[in-house]
């Protein structure tokens, strides 16, 4: 976590100087003999209960629909169902289409389908466009925390229920009704669940860029729509991306979106090698991240607050 | 405790495709000072630059000129520290988490200001009995009447106990009864504890009740600043404070 890493660093100065200007007893919240690096220490420590907190509640929050839930993984396991007729009716007719036989297929069809909800494909999944355009951002920014963790860590929440809710049932009935290809060893297994995390990151980084550019647009559905097709086609939602021919192909799988759906997925399969996949995503996680850190900040200083 | 001194705050507003934008000022020259322990009331006509103004306050803008100080703080620039010694309320807005209950959202509040567990504890159940929470404190927040969720507004933003406590409009739309509850618990608040209270509000009942100075701002500068007797004494033809304050609105532009 960087952010906590800047703070340690902060801190570590600012209570450098304390020491310096100062009796340690002098300041109310030190306890008797207690040496500013301890106090450091234990101020840094603070700060990821808060996060786990956060990550809790995302769960807890989206824990609360039920139904919403139960219809969610519904249609996602009868879309399952009707792409793996359509990717079955392919491979029959070209075998060995993008490296994959026919099990390996429907297997990727039923993964993807797993992310939909975990990786929100179809949609922000973040109320910060909402609360931008409504002016509730300005008690987000009231807070001593960063945005940018205070979303991830509520989103990582709300992606760990949607894996249990949404994620495994299609997956299952994908089992049931075709039989599924499944990680042999428990490395990959591993590797697939890492990637998953590393998937949603991006997403959540992704998504986090698209929903701050309400701030700039005042309107997030022409990027949002915008956001719906990048998403769909090249995190190989719609195909596996090995389909795609020539340039366009290894550009899809140079992008971010292939992080998102098709790197999972391929560590499933074993189609990937682990660390360079791992790496890839990570890559990505990080710059997406760094660009939201940008943008968190930009908003802070610049742009007008709407409404109150 | 709080320090303007010819604080102003502009925004650019695009109109249409033309690049360059009209400026048009929020605040401008704002100066004035709250002391410790005080308990104010901001007026102003919608759009005079009130919430601007709080934001200001807050950290949230920052001031395009002069200087703004609270609890000896630029905002602005130490906006994080800050957060620990002011708490803000926007009536018309809330920090609660909708889908869970009260408590919880306590709790986070207990881990973003890092308030100690046994002191939160102590603070918690004082706040609970001066709002009386106790009967919905379990409740998940969006099943709370609007009273009720304004009474769980204001304990969190009191837990990390701040010394200085900024209210926008805290009792829109509330009935009497809650109305007059909150009312008695700010009172108790300044009274007892200290606390410095910025009040902004259309309720002049509020002011009459509550606010020993009433600070008046018209198109983003300071219109009144005195006593609630002074403001009255602006019009003596008028017996009202809804008069004194319509005269000045209207009179001012």
């Amino acid at each position: 976590m960087c952010h906590a890493g800047a703070r340690f660093i902060a801190l570590r100065i600012t209570d450098r100087k304390a020491d310096n200007s100062r009796l340690p007893s002098a300041d109310p919240r030190a306890g008797p003999g207690t040496a500013g690096h301890r106090a450091i220490t234990l101020r840094r420590c603070k700060t990821i209960p808060l996060y786990a907190l956060l990550v809790r509640y995302g769960f807890r929050k989206h824990a609360t629909y039920v139904w919403a839930t139960v219809a969610g993984a519904f249609t996602n396991s009868v879309f399952g169902i009707l792409r793996a007729y359509i990717l079955i009716a392919l491979w029959q007719a070209r075998p060995g289409l993008a490296g994959y036989d026919v099990t390996q297929a429907v297997t990727f069809c039923f993964i993807t389908q797993a992310c939909i909800g975990p990786m929100q494909l179809f949609g922000t999944g973040l109320t910060i466009p909402e609360r931008i355009r409504s002016g509730d951002i300005a008690l987000d920014l009231v807070r001593p925390a960063s945005l940018q963790l205070w979303s991830l860590a509520e989103d990582l929440g709300r992606a760990a229920y949607l894996f249990f809710a949404r994620g495994i049932p299609p997956m299952l009935l994908g089992a049931a009704l075709f039989g599924i290809a499944h990680p042999a060893e428990p490395g990959q297994w591993l590797a697939f669940l890492a990637g998953f995390l590393a998937g949603v990151i991006v997403s959540f980084a992704w998504r986090y860029l698209v929903a701050l550019s309400v701030c700039w647009l005042i309107d997030d559905r022409g990027v949002g729509a915008f956001s719906l097709v990048l998403t769909t086609l090249f995190s190989g939602m719609l195909l596996p991306l090995s389909l795609f021919p020539g340039i366009l192909g290894d550009l899809a799988r140079a992008l971010p979106w292939a992080a998102m759906v098709q790197a999972p997925t391929d560590l499933y399969l074993g189609k990937a090698p682990v660390l360079e996949t791992l790496a890839f995503q990570g890559c990505w996680a990080a710059v997406l991240l760094a660009a939201g850190a940008l943008g968190t900040r930009a908003i802070r200083h610049k742009v007008v607050i709407q409404g109150g | 405790m709080i320090e303007l001194d010819r604080a102003g705050r502009s925004f650019k507003v695009k109109r249409s495709l033309k690049l360059e934008g009209n400026l048009v000022h929020a605040v401008r020259d704002l100066s004035f000072t709250v002391a410790p322990g005080e308990f104010v009331g901001y007026l102003g006509p919608n759009g005079a630059g009130k919430s601007t103004t709080i934001k200001m306050l807050c950290g949230i803008l920052t001031p395009t000129s002069g200087r703004v100080r609270v609890a000896g703080l630029d905002p602005s620039r130490k906006r994080t520290t800050l957060a620990r010694r002011i708490g803000v309320v926007f009536g018309q807005r809330t920090t609660l988490w909708w889908d869970l209950p009260l408590r919880d959202s306590f709790e986070l509040i207990r881990h973003l200001y890092k308030v100690d567990r046994n002191v939160f504890k102590t603070r918690l159940d004082e706040l609970t009995e001066t709002l009386d929470l106790g009967g919905f404190i379990r409740t998940p927040v969006r099943q709370l009447s609007l009273g009720q969720r304004m009474r769980g507004d204001l304990a969190a933003a009191l837990l990390h106990a701040p010394d200085v406590l900024v209210l926008d409009e805290p009792t829109i739309g509330l009935d009497v009864v809650s109305k007059s509850s909150i009312r008695a618990f700010l009172r108790r608040l300044n009274t007892e504890q200290g606390t410095t209270v910025l009040l902004t509000t259309h309720d002049l009942g509020d002011i009459e009740r509550l606010c020993r100075r009433v600070m008046l701002i018209d198109h983003g500068r300071l219109a009144f600043d005195g006593t609630l007797d002074e403001l009255m004494a602006t019009a003596p033809e008028q017996s009202t404070i809804e008069d004194v304050v319509t005269r000045l609105y209207t009179g001012s532009r």
